[in-house]
């Protein structure tokens, strides 16, 4: 029996003006699974997760949630998101990492109410899930980049969604740190059940994390397991991603 | 200046009002900071003495509104601006900061002009520029305790979603919080504190009793609560030294109390230096 499909993509495309960004899109993410969503700068991944969070119409197709259109969804407390500008907040702002990620809940608490203790608890283990314990007293615009990546995705992870969604979160950290930042999004999905949907155009380094690929540029070039696609051959996809596809590829 | 409070009921209302307004306007100083709004206040301080002239006009002209208090038609002018900055700000999407200028010389301009009608006031219009420690009398001390008061309960109430429409405006808009709200409801406190506070520290300072607290704050504070909390500190330390030193040296409260404020900011950013060697 296959598991429960969280995202369903069928038929999507959408253009800001008269040029589709997005033409006849259709994947799926299943329960569980760690989808690498990989395409070059300007390819619509950050135009297609926009459509995903309802916050774009799609001029064609269909996108579902957990088994509901998304124009009928309600539980968007279910979805966590990660956007791609989210490190460029103002960094002399005084917050402390603990009030970051507790400014998650805001939404899923409602208005006049304020944080109990079990709440409270939960913004402790998000801070944990993303190993930044030792710092959740610390203001955020003294963190590192990567650091603060983690601090936007615990804001994102502390009301429980089943899906997490980041957009080209490895931008601004530190290489060294990426394996880490890698596993530690691994930890989430495998020890969580977190579903995760991460968007990069770094095609070398998604391959090995991930369980599924999917390639986009405008259409969909690919969309299979991570395995499946380490076997196709650079020729395969330089249509796709041109030459830089091979740059990458060898690095790793 | 303590004994004289037992006996001068004058004082009792500066030092009263004194106190309401240290804390209220740091409170959402913290706020207009963070918001990179400062120059708002300064703007609706220049719009609330419009109001404040209008008033003064009317009352000289026509004497019929004798013993209505001018902050009452200081108030009216500085949420009807609040308003109009809002308005603004959304017609010039990628000019946001040009609203300010516009409010602020349409509200010197205005003043100017009922200033000028009124052929020039007594001392009471002076008191409103730079403050007065004679002049507040007991209505306008439950005045700016029914702000305070509002203001206190906003600011509960609303904390987490100002917190994070201040932090992370885009984040705030895409998980439903209604942002246009809280942002409307915010501006309309900042427009009543200006007009509370300006029978202490004066119209042209009532900006800087919002903003310089805040910015010794936030050199020092660890997180925003903290913030928050050091910026009201600071501010009340301002407005009851500022107050003391102005009615024993006989000095205009304002001047007194934004110079202490520079002062305490001043030594922050030394403290500070010092400490990190
Ligand atoms: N708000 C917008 N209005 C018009 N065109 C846009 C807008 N946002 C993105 N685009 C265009 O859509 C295309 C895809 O952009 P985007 O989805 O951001 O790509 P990616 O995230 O893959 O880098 C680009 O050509 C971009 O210029
Ligand atoms: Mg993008």
């Amino acid at each position: 029996m296959k598991t429960e499909e969280v995202l369903k993509v069928e038929h999507v495309s959408f253009r800001y003006e008269k040029e589709n960004v997005l033409e006849d899109v259709t994947f799926s993410v299943r329960k569980g699974a760690f989808l690498g969503l990989v395409g070059p700068n300007g390819s619509g991944k950050s135009t297609l997760l926009k459509c995903i969070l309802g916050l774009l119409k799609p001029q064609q197709g269909n996108i579902s949630l957990f088994g509901t259109p998304i124009s009928e969804f309600k539980e968007w407390h279910r979805v966590g998101f990660v956007s791609q500008k989210a490190n460029s907040f103002n960094t002399g702002f005084p917050a402390t990492v603990y009030e970051v990620v507790a400014s998650g809940l805001t939404a899923k608490l409602g208005l006049f109410r304020f944080l109990t203790a079990r709440e409270k608890q939960a913004v402790m283990e998000a801070i944990e899930a993303v190993g930044m314990a030792k710092f959740h007293k610390q203001n955020i615009g003294e963190l590192s980049g990567g650091q603060q990546q983690r601090v936007f995705i615990a804001r994102a992870i502390v009301s429980k969604p089943e899906l997490l969604i980041l957009d080209e979160p490895t931008v601004g950290v530190d290489v060294h740190h990426v394996q880490s930042f890698y596993n530690m999004l691994d930890e989430l999905n495998r020890r969580l059940g977190i579903t995760l949907l991460l968007v990069t155009h770094d095609v070398g380094t998604i391959t090995e994390k991930v369980t599924h690929v999917a390639c986009l540029n405008k259409h969909l070039y690919f969309h299979g397991k991570a395995d499946e696609f380490a076997q196709l051959q650079d020729h395969d996809l330089s249509k796709f991603y041109g030459h830089h596809l091979h740059v990458l590829s060898h690095q790793h | 200046m303590v004994e004289a409070m037992f006996q001068y009921e004058f004082l009792r209302n500066a030092f009263l009002a004194g106190v309401l307004i240290g804390l209220v306007a740091p409170l959402l100083g913290v706020f207009i900071v963070v918001r990179r709004l400062s120059l708002i206040a300064d703007a609706l301080s220049h719009v609330t003495l419009a109001g404040i002239a209008a008033s003064l006009l009317i009352e000289k002209k026509f004497g019929t509104f004798v013993g209505w208090n001018p902050l009452y038609m200081g108030m009216g002018f500085s949420v009807a601006g609040s308003l109009f900055i809002e308005k603004l700000r959304s017609v010039y999407k990628y000019y946001q900061e040009l609203a300010i200028p516009i409010i602020l010389s349409g509200g010197i301009g205005l003043s100017v002009i009922f200033i000028s009608l009124a052929n020039g006031f007594n001392t009471d219009l002076f008191s409103y520029l730079f403050g007065s420690v004679s002049a507040v009398s007991r209505q306008d001390v439950w005045i700016i305790f029914g702000i305070a008061c509002a203001v206190i309960m906003a600011i509960g109430l609303l904390y987490k979603e100002l917190f994070l429409l201040s932090f992370d405006e885009e984040y705030a808009v895409a998980s439903g919080i209604r942002a246009k709200t809280i942002h409307f409801v915010f501006i309309v406190l900042v427009a009543l504190v200006i007009a509370a506070s300006m029978r202490i520290v004066g119209i042209l300072l009532v900006s800087s009793l919002m903003t310089l607290p805040v910015a010794a704050s936030i050199r020092i504070a660890k997180g925003f609560k903290q913030a928050i909390v050091y910026s009201v500190l600071l501010g009340e330390l301002a407005v009851i030294a500022g107050l003391f030193m102005s009615y024993e040296l006989d000095l205009a409260p304002g001047g007194t109390i934004v110079m202490l404020s520079v002062l305490i900011l001043l030594i922050t950013i030394l403290w500070k230096k010092w400490r990190r060697g």
